[in-house]
């Protein structure tokens, strides 16, 4: 399992634009990563630019799915329907015993 | 042989969108395509930003068409920053809703990727900002950036196709900046995606003197200027010189305007120069040729128009000074803004700078008359050859707003005066020649009129006298040991004048004589028109008593026969 603090939450943001197959898939994916390696200690809060597009300046999105680790800090994204698990942990610097 | 049917032409005007940038429309008759994207690419620090900010600016400002300004290189501060310093102020454009600064920020290490992708957050970024301020203008700069950001070539490559078709659609006018590459004219190959219109931007640097130039190197159903065109970036922003866009079709007065030496006026068929024309007055050393310069630049203050003087030798205070000695004051008419003098080191500038901020001082001062003195010291910033490029230029610019111009020239001691000008003399429309007549151990200035098209003028030689009252031109002598002028000169007047008086003595003495003889033979015939009347009077009584003695013999005669009763 992970290593770290117990208590630390880890917020997720996954940007998408409209109910894509990409977004759909990233969506499914990054479900299935946090269960099995996060369980019970993320939040996920999924950013539909075509409802918000105002949003994606802030957390600078270019491409789209974007996932964005908000917290731990620091700030971490990654890019893609997330089917490689392998850069997802990677990118979310979720380390494997 | 005709062909019966004449080929017809049917133009296809492409909608423009003027960029507002002085010069830069004239040379794509109109502006970059409308709707449509254009790339600008060119070398770093070659002005690809500013250019492509004031096409914003100038839209939004201008013609009424908002813009949105995407950066992936420069954060807005940064561009509100290097904006200020080309004069725009971006932060009330933005708060008028005229424009939209979003900073794109690409950093390959803050981004992991996992599986597919595409680029719907930058699309949505983008319509987001066009519709925020209803943008009919866009600049991406530059997008290659999303090169070094993100390593999926393919999706990039097919995202960017995806974007411009999307912005055409959109009708969006845009400018997509493009870094140089070694082989290619961007890094990237974004001329593969932009088809409309490629714009080239130069920067290089020749014998230590910088010169930006732009080139059009595509401009898809538009006619273009395809020149090297050299450009400016100020604190007036992105100026470019449409250098031949110029034609020789100028209008041309019959007007003259004086020289400001009467003289010489006489000289030129009696009426000066004509308005807009070229007069070149060229010399060496020392021959007075600021002094006619300035003489002609005080004639036309005079006559209040307003005139620029370019003075590439001396500072304007100089000048002023100088031309005080000769009783010319400068002074009153720059203090009136009718006289603008600019005292420039050649130096500080290339050619094409030069030429330029020329350009952009006469179009913001409109002057009727200009004046360089002397044009010779361009050739330290230039080769002969771009020195009279560049003057031609300047010529047919000034020509074509029928601006008189006076260039001086500076001819080198010890050549031919009449070959060693920077060769423009085949422009100028007036020449005057100078000259050192060194002769009798002294030197003394010599003007003359070696051309001056469209009108008779003297072929003489005049005597060039500086006083404290101005300029005055004297007759010279041409004797066995050729032109006289100074002392030789002065003798000579001086043996003129005295054959003059003895002349006019011999006059004087013939006149009196004529007179007395006339008094004496008027005496004559009075005494001889006396004797006769006498005589006259004389006869007349004889006369009288000859008939009275006659009578009488007769009437006693006749007594005597009735006496004697005597027949008859």
């Amino acid at each position: 399992m992970k290593e770290g603090n117990d208590d630390e939450i880890w917020e997720l943001r996954l940007y998408v634009a409209g109910q894509t197959p990409k977004s759909v898939q990233a969506f499914a994916n990054l479900k299935k990563i946090c269960e099995e390696y996060l369980a019970g200690k993320y939040r996920i809060e999924v950013v539909d630019l075509l409802d918000n597009p105002q949003l994606a300046q802030g957390d600078q999105i270019l491409a789209v799915p974007t996932l964005v680790r908000k917290l731990p800090p620091p700030l971490k994204k990654i890019i893609g329907d997330l089917s490689n698990t392998e850069r997802v942990l990677v990118g979310l610097d979720v380390r494997r015993v | 042989m005709l062909s019966g049917k004449e080929r017809t032409y049917v133009e296809h005007r492409l909608e423009k969108a003027p960029t507002g940038i002085r010069g830069f429309d004239e040379i794509t008759q109109g502006g970059l395509p409308k709707g449509r994207t254009a790339l600008v690419t060119g070398g770093p620090g070659t002005g690809k930003t500013m250019f492509a900010m004031e096409f914003l600016v100038k839209g939004a400002t201008e013609f009424g068409e908002p813009g949105v300004f995407v950066s992936f290189e420069e954060t807005a501060d940064e561009l509100i920053a290097n904006s200020a310093s080309l004069g725009l102020s971006l932060p009330e454009l933005c708060d008028a809703n005229l424009l939209y600064m979003d900073y794109v920020r690409v950093e390959r290490s803050e981004i992991e990727e996992s599986g597919e992708y595409d680029l719907e957050g930058l699309f949505i970024r983008l319509s987001h900002a066009i519709n925020t301020v209803g943008a009919r203008r866009l600049v991406l700069d530059t997008i290659e950036t999303l090169f070094s950001g993100l390593s999926n070539v393919s999706i990039l490559r097919a995202e960017l196709r995806r974007l411009f078709r999307w912005l055409k659609d959109k009708n969006i006018s845009t400018i997509v900046t493009g870094e140089r590459g070694a082989e290619s004219l961007t890094r990237e190959g974004l001329e593969e995606y932009v088809s409309d219109c490629v714009i080239l931007l130069d920067h290089r640097v020749t014998d230590q003197v910088s010169t930006r130039r732009l080139r059009v190197l595509k401009y898809r159903g538009s006619e273009h200027g395809t020149n090297e065109y050299p450009f400016l970036i100020s604190d007036r922003g992105f100026m470019v010189l449409p250098i031949t866009s110029v034609k020789l079709d100028y209008a041309v007065g019959e007007e003259r305007v004086s020289s400001g030496i009467p003289r010489l006026d006489a000289m030129l068929g009696g009426k000066g120069f004509y308005r807009g024309s070229l007069i070149l007055v060229s010399g060496t050393a020392g021959t007075g040729k600021t002094t006619v310069a300035a003489s002609f630049a005080d004639a036309a203050c005079r006559r209040g128009e307003k005139t620029m003087y370019f003075a590439f030798e001396e500072s304007a205070q100089q000048v002023v000074r100088n031309m005080r000695s000769i009783g010319l004051d400068l002074e009153q008419w720059t203090g009136k803004g009718i006289l603008k003098i600019v005292g420039q080191r050649p130096t500080i500038h290339g050619l094409e700078h030069h030429l330029m901020s020329m350009q952009f001082m006469i179009d913001d001062f409109r002057p009727t008359t200009v004046v360089v003195d002397p044009v010779t010291n361009l050739s330290q910033v230039g080769s002969l050859r771009d020195v009279r490029l560049m003057l031609s230029r300047l010529v047919d610019y000034l020509k074509a707003r029928n601006i008189t111009i006076l260039f001086t020239s500076l001819t080198q001691g010890g050549t031919d005066a009449e070959l060693t000008d920077v060769g423009i003399s085949s422009l100028a429309d007036s020449w005057m020649k100078l000259q050192n007549l060194e002769a009798g151990g002294e030197r003394n200035r010599g003007i003359s009129i070696l051309k001056s098209r469209g009108m008779s003028h003297s072929n003489q030689v005049r005597e060039f006298l500086l006083t404290d009252q101005g300029i005055d031109l004297v007759d010279t002598y041409t004797g066995p040991e050729g032109v006289l002028a100074g002392s030789a000169r002065v003798a000579r007047e001086d043996d003129e004048r005295a054959q003059e008086a003895a002349l006019r003595l011999e006059i004087e003495r013939l006149e009196e004589d004529r007179k007395k003889r006339r008094a004496l033979l008027e005496d004559q015939i009075t005494r001889l028109r006396s004797e006769y009347e006498s005589a006259e009077k004389e006869l007349e009584g004889r006369i009288r008593l000859e008939k009275l003695k006659m009578e009488t013999i007769f009437r006693k005669r006749k007594e005597m026969g009735t006496s004697r009763k005597a027949e008859t």
